[in-house]
């Protein structure tokens, strides 16, 4: 490549236009072969997934759960600006929506989204649907009769945030943010924020990950590389080994490694290392989701890195040593900048697949388990808010992406070859 | 990796060293399997090793988890063990079909993935190509994204277009998984490509088809095969996308393995890794000694 | 009166016999154990007596399935088994069929529904079977004396870990009844900031000692290892290891929090018709308790509890060691769904937060 890019350089300025016409044709006809290569898939990725996640995405900005089911209020708050204190005219059109939506059983999806902004909501939606229907005018007043939370302005607030289809607030949730009575962005109560500590943890914890199997599996690449065939095949299949064991009996097997009663401690007092009473705790804590992850995506960065050192020639080390360098000099100038593409291939397989990883987190890890997964997965699954759960799998998104773009610019693919 | 003659007294003693830290680092690797092999013959259903295990009583060991894989689901389990107790086990034991159910979605998952990906990636490793980045940070997506998000996402696609609920459907979207693997592996092993080979095998009169055959093809191997083992493992070992996009008669091992964990995690799941752990090791020895024959017929000197 | 045509006509629509092609059902559950139970009790009969095939599937959860099944448009579910949390909030959705009760079989002594389903056992959208409960369990030959929720947390009478569900729900309730809440204003208490405050400060006071778990296959697990002294628990699960592992475990059932599972039918169900059929049958007063012999968790039938007989090993007598013998149910709390439909995210929020505050 960068013998064509040479050639393309010397040939402008001598070789006048004809030259430099037939070198941009043959580049156009490059960037068409290596597009075409490409096209097929990513024809496929966009279908099986692009698609179905950007629609699965979109819902983290769109929730027509109120707008649709209440057409009467929401055009009320449409036509008022913020602050309106609500009249008998708001409440009338409030009253109608509530017992049309009872009617169609749609009260409890309009109670679920307004519970979503001002949590203990969703009941007061319900059971004023029951009786919505026979309420006398003036509603102003027979509508708070049923509960004076229908005259607080905390309601009125939420019910004017969630009466657009299209919202932010899901992100503003995402991030600890919340929308004050007057409109204004300010931040949820301490005892409430979750959301960036708990993304900050998951990248440190990833960082940490990724650093330890790249510590633990450059030499193991390495060896396996070096090694004569026969050797190294054996070898990696203790590498592989692991691969085949489902993640649900390793996670099992580190609890059985690591517990008190478990196989260290258990050594470790029989060798009267420590005694009974002192067994180190290694599970159900940091130390736990530390270890099995690491064991669980090490295979992840020595393949990328030995598939990588495979391809890098002997000779260029022992010229090195023939001209003087010390065997360190050799490893760092001449080596180590040869295995840069697989050390990024490696740390970012590993960096990426931890973030997302919470399963062995939760049954290891404690009360430090709680990784950013488990939360979107809570949303998905237990609390059924599967606009947060999409909010926050953007920002997770968005943050990665972002973090390999940094990466691609500060290390580069095309920069690693020239170490 | 041999020391070379010349290596001075610390560079010896830093080589021991090192060859220490791979021993360690392998042994950590291995050291749950060592865990589980003998745990998966415990005669009680608990995942840690009872006294009459450590004192080697042969009470303490069974092989009722075994059993299991093959008595559960079938219709007469209780039956003497004869011809048609066996045919019953193959057709409904539901670890059987579980594994039936994997190999075709991983073995079909893997190819889709592996073509696809390495196809791509020789494109994406060529400086001509348009929008790289950007494209790369599309293809690596799949790899981010929640899997349970991922998997509902599919399953609401799917369902409009008529893939859910099919073969089909779980192996496009196990493919999809897949594909991140096979990209970010191949790609890397391409960086450090000579391309003045495929030139050379240009000029010397090789078609595009037949240079990537026999000179390109056999140098990114090791690339490819690692990633179509990540693309393999993804599926082999995927609960979600399964749960939301197969249907009933299409479980999975995984899938097998982890439903009833509100009550119990059966230790039936030891003795599948205990299997899948033999049969892997028989396959790459397998490999292996096949290789050596080959390079011996061939006249080679053993590598 | 709209409305009164609108719900005659659904049931005409549901109480037609199933139709000669509905010759097989899919119904989800949570698998294990209790999905084993089910299948004894419930689908075994019913394919032997009407020659329709049941289609059992398994999910951790199986509301996260059929509400993507339902909002997709593409549902193959007929049955599925929920908590009743997930079940009100998606039957408030629309996503789950309205039941005729009505035509739910009498009890054996004449009791319609509504005098023979314990409270909470039954939903316009769903049909109970099972009553489980959440309950402390020790080792007995380790820790002698248990005798109330309070030793939960005192850890000078009991040193050694506690395992607790490394969730909000329950753990809270379980905390605040430590503390002295009565069951009957446990909620009340619950739904303040200040009784929040105060269930996390009952928990501070044994953090450090607590193994959290996630699985309910986990508590046995530490338990028979030894790792905690104590833990919260599934009766069903630890009654197997008793029963049948022989572990010398031991229940506390002071307190304990009762839940549910109902069966349910997804709208767009493919073979609604069947799928009725089907629950009218397993939530018969026999049926739940031929249940009991399988699992340790109770019928949701009053009438059911005098026909519990023995365990499946054929010694054992049911009916003491379910979460609905009388002597168990004093003092009992019965998780509030529509307090946790409404502070669900809000208490986990803040449950979350304190978790992660070393």
């Amino acid at each position: 490549m960068t013998l064509d890019n040479a050639a393309t350089a010397a040939a402008v300025p001598t070789g006048g236009r004809p030259l430099k016409a037939a070198v941009t044709r043959a580049q156009g006809g490059a960037r068409r072969r290596a597009f075409l290569l490409v096209l097929p898939l990513l024809a496929f990725v966009f279908f099986s997934f692009v698609v179905p996640i950007g629609q699965m995405l979109h819902r983290s900005i769109h929730n027509p759960a109120f707008a649709d089911n209440m057409p009467m209020i929401s055009a009320w708050f449409r036509d008022h600006p913020t602050g309106t204190v609500p009249d008998e005219s708001a409440y009338a059109a409030l009253v109608a929506d509530i017992t049309a939506a009872a009617e169609a059983r749609t009260i409890g999806v309009v109670g679920t989204r307004v519970n979503y902004e001002l949590s203990g909501t969703r009941s007061l939606f319900t059971s004023a649907g029951r009786r919505a229907a026979r309420l006398e005018p003036p509603y102003a007043e027979s509508l708070p009769a049923l509960d004076d939370a229908w005259a607080s302005p905390e309601l009125w607030s939420a019910m004017r945030n969630v009466s657009t289809a299209y919202t932010a607030d899901f992100y503003l949730a995402a991030v600890d943010l919340t929308r004050a009575t007057d409109g204004s962005i300010v931040s949820v109560p301490a005892d409430r924020k979750i959301y960036v500590d708990i993304f900050q943890r998951t990248l440190l914890l990833s960082a940490l990950i990724t650093g330890l199997c790249l510590l633990l599996g450059f030499p193991v690449a390495h060896l396996l590389a070096t090694l004569p065939m026969r050797y190294s095949n054996l070898l990696m299949i203790l590498v592989l080994l692991p691969f085949w064991t489902s993640l649900l009996v390793r996670t099992t097997a580190w609890i059985a490694i690591l517990q008190g009663q478990g196989v260290i401690n258990s050594t470790l007092v029989a060798l009267g290392i420590i005694s009974d009473s002192e067994r180190l705790s290694l599970v159900y804590n940091q130390t736990g989701t530390i270890v099995a992850m690491t064991h669980i995506l090490l295979p992840f960065m020595v393949l990328p890195l030995y598939s990588v050192m495979r391809t890098i020639n002997p000779a260029y080390v022992r010229a090195a040593r023939s001209l003087g360098a010390s065997s360190w000099t050799a490893f760092r100038r001449i080596y180590l900048p040869q295995t840069l593409p697989g050390i990024g291939a490696g740390s970012l397989l590993v960096f990426i697949l931890a973030v997302g990883y919470y399963i062995t987190p939760a049954l290891v890890g404690g009360a430090s388990g709680q990784l950013i997964s488990n939360l979107i997965a809570f949303h998905m699954q237990n609390s059924l808010n599967w606009s947060l759960a999409a909010a926050l799998a953007a920002i997770l998104l968005g943050v990665v992406l972002l973090l390999y773009w940094l990466y691609d610019r500060l290390v580069g693919i095309d920069n690693m070859k020239l170490g | 990796m041999a020391l070379p003659t010349y290596a001075s007294p610390l560079e010896r003693l830093w080589h021991l060293v090192y060859l220490v830290i791979c021993g360690l680092v392998l042994l950590f690797l291995i050291a749950p399997i060592l865990i589980v092999i003998p745990l998966s013959f415990n005669a009680e259903p608990y995942f840690t090793f009872t006294e009459k295990m450590l004192t080697f009583d042969p009470a303490g060991y069974s092989l009722r988890w075994y059993d299991t894989l093959l008595t559960h689901g079938m219709q007469a389990p209780d039956g003497p063990r004869n011809a048609a107790w066996w045919a019953d086990a193959w057709n409904n034991s539901a670890w059987i079909r579980a594994a039936k159910n994997s190999l075709i979605i991983g073995i079909s998952a893997t190819i889709v993935a592996t073509v696809l990906g390495t196809v791509a990636a020789l494109g994406l490793a060529s400086p001509a190509m348009p929008f790289r980045r950007l494209i790369m940070a599309v293809l690596i997506s799949p790899m981010v994204v929640p899997i349970i998000i991922t998997a509902t996402g599919l399953f609401f696609f799917y369902s409009q277009v008529g893939l859910a609920n099919s073969y089909a459907g779980v192996i496009l979207a196990h493919a999809t998984l897949g594909i991140p693997f096979v990209i970010i592996t191949v790609t890397a092993t391409l960086v450090g490509f000579d391309y003045s080979l495929t030139r050379a095998a240009a000029s010397l009169g090789a078609s595009p088809a037949v240079a990537f055959r026999r000179v390109t093809m056999p140098l990114i191997l090791p690339g490819v095969i690692a990633g179509a083992l990540f693309a393999f493992v993804t599926s082999f070992d995927e609960v979600v996308v399964v749960l939301f996009i197969a249907a009933h008669d299409q479980q999975t091992i995984p899938r097998q393995m982890w439903n009833g964990i509100r009550e119990q995690i059966s230790p039936a799941i030891l003795a599948v890794a205990t299997i899948l752990v033999i049969v892997s090791i028989a396959l790459l020895t397998t490999l292996e000694l096949l290789r050596r024959r080959s390079e011996r017929l061939r006249g080679l000197t053993p590598s | 009166m709209r409305k009164l045509l609108i719900m005659s006509t659904a049931l005409c629509a549901l109480a037609l016999p199933a139709s000669a092609q509905d010759k097989e059902i899919t119904v989800m559950s949570f698998g294990g154990a209790y999905g084993a139970s089910q299948m004894e009790a419930y689908h075994k009969p019913y394919m032997a007596m009407t020659g329709i095939k049941i289609n059992s599937v398994d999910a951790d959860n199986p509301a996260t399935p059929l509400k993507a099944q339902v909002e997709a448009g593409n549902v193959t579910i007929d049955v599925a088994d929920l908590e009743p949390s997930d079940l009100v909030r998606l039957c408030d959705e629309g996503a789950l069929e309205v039941l005729p009760l009505d035509e739910l079989p009498l009890s054996p002594d004449g009791k319609t529904w509504q005098e023979d389903f314990v409270e909470g056992g039954i939903y316009e959208c769903g049909v109970g079977t099972i009553v489980y409960s959440t309950i402390i369990a020790y080792n007995g030959e380790k820790t002698k004396g248990v005798d109330e929720i309070e030793d939960f947390f005192d850890l000078e009478a009991f040193p050694g870990k506690r395992g607790l569900r490394k969730s909000a729900k329950l753990t809270m309730e379980l905390a605040l009844m430590a503390d002295g809440v009565e069951p009957a204003d446990l909620y009340d208490v619950l739904g303040t900031s200040e009784g929040i405050d105060r269930a996390l400060a009952k928990l501070d006071s044994i953090k450090s000692e607590i193994v959290w778990w996630e699985a309910g296959a986990q508590p046995p697990q530490l338990l028979a290892d030894g790792e905690v002294t104590m833990t919260t628990a599934y009766n069903g699960r630890i009654f197997n290891a008793m029963i049948e592992e022989n572990q010398p475990f031991e229940i506390l059932w002071d307190h304990q929090i009762l839940d549910f599972n109902l069966y349910v039918i997804p709208k767009g169900a493919p073979h609604k018709d069947a799928a009725w059929e089907f629950i009218k049958f397993a939530t018969d007063t026999q049926r739940l308790a031929d249940q009991a012999s399988f699992i340790s968790y109770g019928p949701t039938r009053k009438s059911s509890m005098a026909l519990v007989g023995l365990f499946k090993d054929g010694k054992t007598q049911m009916a003491p060691n379910l979460p609905t013998a009388p002597e168990h149910m004093e003092g009992s709390l019965v998780t509030s769904v529509e307090f946790w439909a409404d502070h669900d995210i809000e208490i986990s929020e803040r449950f979350n937060a304190w978790l992660a505050a070393n």
